[in-house]
């Protein structure tokens, strides 16, 4: 039988055969948007019952939805938007998952083929915008292609170092028709990461780290996405070393750990970076070392050994001069490690390291000064009772960007990974709270907060009537400072307190919530959280709580860009408290 | 210093595209850069000169190689013994009066050829290694270079080193 011959009927639409990829890949939910590219989509979704579409209100939002679903199931989030602006509106979300290596695959709709390239009526070349800021990206060109992009854009997003994929379709490739035939397997001779790290380098790598005297683990988002927190805890438990996080790293370590040095970098915390800055031998695991966290490139543990185990092989000797490489997947290197650990021909000296640990539980009383309390609530504050009151239920935090992010960080104990979700890499304002609403739907039981500024909940507010449609129960603190708090603090210590722009209004959330149909609430004093939060807790829906704190705290410790990471300062008085040592 | 790196990429449109971001955004130099099919013709092959150090270098080659459609990548040995490079140009030169004949006699001590002839001009093809041209060039110059077009280096290894798709 030859294709003509086939009839019509046994023809599926490339509308319809999208769908049918999608379920093929196990999707049953997808964030976005409609438009004109993509009508043919949505006409068949409208009789599809496999899968689930949320409305959002704006592309961006989507795109942060699919990244916090991600987030939390560790699959990729799906997300289809249509031509032109809806391709550029959801190019903040492409590149926010493309720094934090989140799997995404992201279908945008597009003009017909022969209309590319003639600036028709919402055309956007996408794949020309996004080909720095996403893994990959294809437009498909004939519908016979479609399965086997699909597939491949799939196996992209998800495996080697995790990133957003993107598929351009051309609105004549979804009215053609064809067969449906999904591919059993992709065929990618240029794309094969490297999982197993090289056994040589494993033993080099755990032999040091015996021979070590000062040995500290930084353990970065990479464990998060190889699902690796359990060897890494079983590593420096076994082994007896200190581990500190970067900010992606958050909750691979439990902080209640006795070895927890918490997060490093430029607000991490003053001990974790002097026990960076002082070790002799460095062990970090699925981190890129963003100058977030060496600060000083040329003064970074320049002293010390340094091993790096990272999927990416860019990611070696890219920043950090690299001793001993490994290039795989963090799990299974760790794997590998513990293995060669347990013939027992490896041996530490122990009074050593407890000698080392006594050190940096001395650091550990360089605790951060914040201002004396004069009445008005404090942010950190609040931060300490969502804490208390969360600690003991299965709590995700989505945080927006500024300082309530680093309090945040900072202050609340995160025990799990996939705990805390946060945009690290591109630090995008406005993605905290979509991305609470992607992680809820991931976790219909978590108890979802997105800790938010006063600037950056502004960004996305829109979504609130995407949580009242779907009922998504999010709880929002708004951490109200006046103020783009984490800018003014810069220009507080370094463009001699210009607050040039940096003072920002906010409409009345309490009413704000009302016009939306949420509960809204308004705390001003200390003795009204634990209420308010056990009121937004219980609530069996949405709830914005408006906290009004002081207007000028700082984040401390605070490491200026381009200093050494022990050169800290911990409080608005002693100005390079740990300088030196 | 100078390198040679030859990739093999899917003969596919974009990945010109994003072999060029990759250097403009990261800030690598490209010298020249030269693609064409190869024999199997999903296939092409690009030939890149750069220059960096070996830490520039190695980056490069690291960031090439996560790009999806790139099969592979090698920084070429530079030694000649190890392998050839060639640069083919076409030069349109000033010819009148005694010039004529002394353009004849540099083209034919290079082995260059004449390809076309007006009143005033001669075209001369040549291809050969860097130096070579260079050197060409050099003796051309003085009697005026009207045009000049050049391929930008392609370069092979010796013997029995093969770059293709391991099947
Ligand atoms: C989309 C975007 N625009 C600008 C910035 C720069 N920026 C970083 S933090 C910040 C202030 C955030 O203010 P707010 O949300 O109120 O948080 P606060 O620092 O006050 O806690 C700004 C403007 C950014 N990170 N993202
Ligand atoms: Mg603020």
């Amino acid at each position: 039988m030859t294709a003509e011959q086939i009839t019509k009927t046994d023809k599926m639409t490339g509308a319809r055969v999208f769908l049918e990829c999608l379920k093929k890949e196990g999707v049953d939910k997808i964030f976005g948007y409609p438009g004109g590219a993509i009508l043919h989509i949505y006409d068949e979704l409208y009789k599809f019952k496999d899968i689930k579409h949320y409305l959002v209100r704006h592309e961006q939002a989507a795109l942060h939805a699919a990244e916090g679903y991600a987030r939390v199931t560790g699959k990729p989030g799906v997300v289809l938007v249509t031509s032109g602006p809806g391709a550029t509106n959801a190019v903040t979300g492409i590149a926010n998952a493309y720094y934090d290596s989140y799997p995404l695959v992201v279908f945008t709709g597009q003009v017909d083929t022969k209309l590319i390239g003639n600036d028709a009526f919402q055309e956007a070349d996408i794949v020309g915008i996004t080909r720095t800021c996403c893994k990959h990206n294809y437009l498909v060109k004939n519908l016979v292609e479609l399965p086997k992009i699909i597939k491949e854009a799939f196996h992209i997003a998800k495996t080697g170092k995790p990133g957003p994929v993107v598929v351009s379709l051309p609105k004549d490739v979804l009215t053609s028709r064809m067969t449906f035939e999904y591919p059993e397997r992709v065929n990618l001779p240029g794309y094969n990461p490297n999982y197993e790290g090289h056994p040589i380098q494993c033993r080099r790598a755990l032999k040091l780290l015996c021979e070590a005297q000062r040995p500290v683990i930084i353990s970065g988002g990479g464990v998060i996405h190889s699902e690796a927190w359990e060897q890494l805890q079983d590593l420096a438990e076994k082994l007896n070393i200190p581990v500190a996080t970067t900010l992606m790293g958050i909750g691979t370590f439990p902080q209640d750990n006795e070895l927890s040095l918490g997060m490093l970098g430029m607000h991490g915390n003053y001990w974790a970076n002097l026990a960076v800055s002082n070790c002799d031998v460095l062990f970090a695991v699925g981190t890129r070392f963003n100058d977030r966290i060496t600060g000083c490139l040329k003064r970074f543990c320049k002293d010390a050994k340094v091993i790096h185990v990272d999927i990416d092989p860019c990611s070696i000797s890219k920043n950090v001069h690299v001793d001993i490489p490994i290039v795989g997947n963090a799990k299974n290197v760790l794997n590998v490690i513990l293995n060669e650990y347990k013939t027992g021909e490896y041996k530490y000296d122990n009074k050593m390291r407890e000698m080392w640990i006594k050190q940096t539980d001395l650091w550990k009383s360089n605790k951060p000064v914040f201002a004396v309390p004069n009445g008005i609530l404090h942010p950190q504050t609040v931060i300490n009772h969502i804490y208390e009151k969360t600690k003991n239920l299965k709590t995700i935090i989505a945080t927006e960007v500024g300082q309530h992010q680093m309090w945040t960080a900072q202050l609340y104990k995160f025990t799990r990974p996939r705990q805390l979700i946060t945009s690290g890499g591109l630090g995008t304002m406005g993605f905290g709270f979509p991305a609470a609403i992607g992680a809820q739907i991931a976790d219909k039981d978590a108890l979802v907060f997105n800790i938010a500024g006063d600037g950056s909940i502004q960004m996305n507010i829109q979504e609130l009537m995407t949580c009242v449609d779907y009922k998504i129960p999010v709880k929002i603190a708004v951490i109200n400072n006046g103020y783009l708090g984490m800018v003014r603090q810069w220009q507080e210590k370094l463009f001699d307190k210009h607050y040039s722009q940096t003072p920002i209004t906010s409409p009345d959330y309490v009413k704000l919530a009302d016009a939306y149909g949420v509960l809204g609430l308004r705390i001003t004093q200390e003795n009204q959280i634990d209420e308010a939060l056990d009121k937004a807790i219980n609530y069996n829906g949405p709830v914005i709580m408006d906290f009004i704190v002081e207007p000028f705290e700082m984040v401390y410790p605070w490491v200026l860009a381009g200093k050494p990471i022990n050169e800290v300062i911990l409080s608005n008085e002693a100005d390079e408290t740990g300088k030196g040592e | 210093m100078k390198h040679t790196i030859s990739v093999l990429v899917k003969n596919e449109p974009g990945i010109l595209s994003s072999v060029c971001d990759l250097f403009s955004t990261r800030g690598f130099n490209i010298e020249s850069l030269t693609v064409a099919a190869t024999i199997d013709t999903s296939f092409s092959r690009i030939t890149i000169v750069t220059n960096g150090d070996d830490i520039v270098i190695e980056q490069i080659c690291k960031q090439l190689n996560r790009l999806i459609n790139t099969i592979k990548v090698v920084e070429l040995p530079k030694s000649a013994d190890k392998c050839i490079d060639r640069e083919l140009i076409l030069c349109k030169v000033t010819a009148k009066d005694d010039a004529r004949n002394e353009i004849l006699r540099i083209a034919e001590i290079f082995g260059a050829k004449i390809i076309d002839v007006s009143t005033e001009t001669y075209t001369i093809e040549f291809s050969g290694d860097t130096r070579q041209v260079v050197t060409l060039l050099a003796l051309l110059k003085p009697l005026g270079v009207k045009e000049l077009v050049r391929s930008g280096m392609v370069a092979i290894t010796r013997e029995n080193q093969f770059i293709n798709l391991d099947r």
